[in-house]
């Protein structure tokens, strides 16, 4: 996020704590305006906590919340300019689609014909023209979510809050409805605040994203920032699958660690602010950036034994026990098959590493 | 797989279900029958008549039921409505209403009156009236009737209101909507069935009371069933089933509302 850029949501050591728990622990983050921003972390993180303080159904224990620059603090839910699509839906039952998408509309002081003009034409961005006088429940599930997403869109918040909307539908809708979020995004240049478990929806869609565990952030950057260079053993671990290996710090030279394996082999990656020689943590590397062969191809090499292949329709993942030290994770692209990258369990292999893919992480 | 637990395979289901059938409906069958009989006699049968039908209109007993029956449905009606707002109220503050202290003793304190018998209640509430020196009358009877029928009506409407996810009253407010928009445009329609079917119970619980009534009511103010009490006491006669059938419709009127409001529901 450039200096320039609007900030549409400033979060300042915000802490928030029930009774006797702390659900979340001095969070500080800034949205951009017209951002696609992505909160994202397991159950009980704290993600749907924070979101829901800035839709104002929860208070704020310590710190501030400001939109645009306005503290929300005293700004009771209907008081906000910003909207939420819900985990449920929250489909009004008795209204008509047409009803719900227009109420938030009416409610903020539109005239009835104006707000009817406006929900049909949300419901037309959301290609649900034809449904205008059902009622909810007669919607099929990806139905009811455009509905809800109208209805959040048309009163044309200025931010608008999706908390894990797209968790109730399979797999094939969720991947179209998340396509259609994201130009939804594009053509209405509103701020997203998206909450999701899911760590591929949120590589997939988010311009930035926040890794949250334990009502902390993790690491907070792009997609790809997070991806290739992970601060630490969660955060690693959380998104995608890697190799997390043990390994000790020699020494450090030139922005470069020099380390080794438990194994004894010598590995070299970039130095990371807070790891210093002598220290005992742990290196990830992505199992898409190792590959098999039958003799080394690469300076930096394993030898084993393939344990098994599993097939997960682009790529196969193999697992090969290495003659001393951990299990690796190999993953290679199905295109690759005829490449003799490819061995029968039990074969003796060489694990091959990328230059460059080894990363350390804090713990 | 289904079809192997269903209980009706069990075996002597039918036989069951038959006898509990008969005993629930064949006294109301009956009455009904001979409601229609052309003969003085209550248990021969002289051929289908509308006598005792016109007898209650215009028999010389007509004008004392006409009244009764007319203080009856004017009772039910007030007591009903003005029960099912009380309990539509304290359904909300004890729903909606979050943790407080001594909750479930409210609860329980709401329900109670349902299981103390009822002579107990009418003792009670007599002893009330004639405590403060309320004079009985009419006044007396409704004023008895709206306390009691307060947790008929709030039993459904409680029930009702605890399926209603928050998240709607939560979606109209990001909508903009002040919490009493919230409410009255959220809420309370989709409360409604629980409030209609509440209204309906209290109506026919105070349609049908007699021992409060009878204890609380004034000399000369008489409800249905208290006429109808005092009517048998000098012997049965056909024009009580014509009544009773007529009645029998009423509550089969309710109840044929109730379903279908409960069917109209958007929730389900």
């Amino acid at each position: 996020m450039s200096d320039n850029e609007r900030i549409a949501v400033d979060v300042r050591d915000v802490v928030k704590r029930y009774d006797d728990f702390t659900a979340l622990r001095s969070i500080s983050l800034s949205i951009a305006d017209n951002e696609y921003f992505t909160l994202l972390g397991p159950s009980g993180c704290g993600k749907t906590t924070l979101l829901r303080m800035i839709a104002g159904f929860e208070h704020v224990t310590e710190g501030t919340i400001s939109l645009f620059g306005d503290d929300l603090e005293n700004l009771p839910p209907n008081k906000r300019p910003v909207n939420t699509v819900f985990q449920n839906y929250a489909l009004f039952p008795h209204m008509t689609v047409l009803e719900n998408v227009a109420f938030g509309v009416e409610m903020n002081g539109e005239s009835k014909t104006i707000a009817r003009q406006r929900a049909g034409e949300m419901l037309e961005l959301v290609q649900l023209s034809q449904f205008l006088a059902r009622k909810p429940n007669q919607l099929s599930g990806g139905q009811q979510q455009r509905v809800a997403l109208a209805r959040a869109l048309a009163p044309r918040p200025k931010v608008l809050l999706l908390d894990e909307p797209l968790s109730a539908l399979d797999l094939k809708l969720r991947k179209a409805m998340q396509l259609e979020l994201k130009h939804l995004q594009r053509e209405t240049g509103i701020t997203f605040i998206f909450v999701t478990h899911d760590q591929e929806e949120a590589l997939t869609m988010s311009d930035r994203l926040a890794v949250m565990s334990a009502g902390e952030i993790q690491q907070l950057g792009a997609p790809t920032d997070i991806y290739e260079r992970p601060h630490n053993m969660f955060v690693a671990d959380f998104i995608g699958e890697t190799n997390l290996l043990e390994v000790s710090v020699d020494r450090i030279a030139g922005g470069r660690a020099v380390c080794h394996l438990r194994g004894g082999h010598e590995v070299i990656c970039p130095a990371v602010d807070g790891i210093g020689p002598g220290s005992k943590v742990h290196m990830s590397i992505r199992p898409e950036r190792l590959w098999m062969s039958k003799s080394p191809e690469e300076s930096l090499s394993f030898c084993g034994c393939v344990k098994e292949n599993i097939f997960v329709g682009t790529d196969i993942t193999t697992l090969v026990v290495l003659d001393d030290g951990p299990d690796f994770i190999v993953r290679t692209s199905n295109s690759d098959r005829g490449n003799r990258r490819l061995f029968e369990s039990g074969s003796e292999v060489v694990v091959n590493m990328e230059p460059g893919a080894a990363r350390l992480l804090a713990d | 797989m289904r079809a192997q637990f269903d209980i009706k395979t069990y075996t002597g289901f039918r036989a069951i279900a038959l006898v509990c059938l008969f005993i629930l409906y064949a006294p109301l069958i009956v009455v009904a029958v001979y409601s229609f009989n052309a003969s003085q006699s209550l248990t021969n049968w002289e051929g289908v008549s509308l006598r005792w039908y016109a007898d209650v209109f215009t028999g010389p007993e007509s004008g004392k039921f006409k009244q009764a029956a007319r203080n009856s449905f004017i009772i039910a009606t007030v007591a009903a409505t003005v029960a099912t707002a009380i309990a539509t109220l304290a359904a909300t503050g004890m729903v909606r209403g979050g943790r407080f202290k001594l909750r479930s003793l409210s609860f329980g304190l709401i329900s109670l009156p349902i299981m103390v018998p009822e002579i107990v209640l009418a003792v009670a509430t007599l002893i009330f009236f004639s405590s403060i020196g309320f004079d009985r009358g009419i006044m007396t009877i409704l004023l008895a009737h709206i306390a009691f029928c307060i947790p008929f009506a709030y039993l459904p409407i409680a029930a009702r209101m605890q399926g209603i996810e928050h998240s709607y009253e939560q979606a109209a407010q990001d909508l903009y909507a002040t919490k009493r928009q919230a409410f009255t445009k959220i809420l309370l329609p989709l409360m409604m069935p629980g409030i209609i079917s509440g209204f309906l119970l209290a109506f026919i619980v105070s349609l049908d009371d007699f021992i409060i009534t009878n204890f609380v009511k004034g000399a000369g103010v008489e409800t249905l069933p208290t006429a109808i009490f005092g009517s048998v006491k000098q012997g049965i006669k056909p024009n009580i089933m014509a009544i009773s059938t007529m009645l029998l419709g009423v509550s089969i009127v309710m109840v044929t509302i109730s379903f279908f409001v409960s069917k109209a529901d958007a929730i389900r």
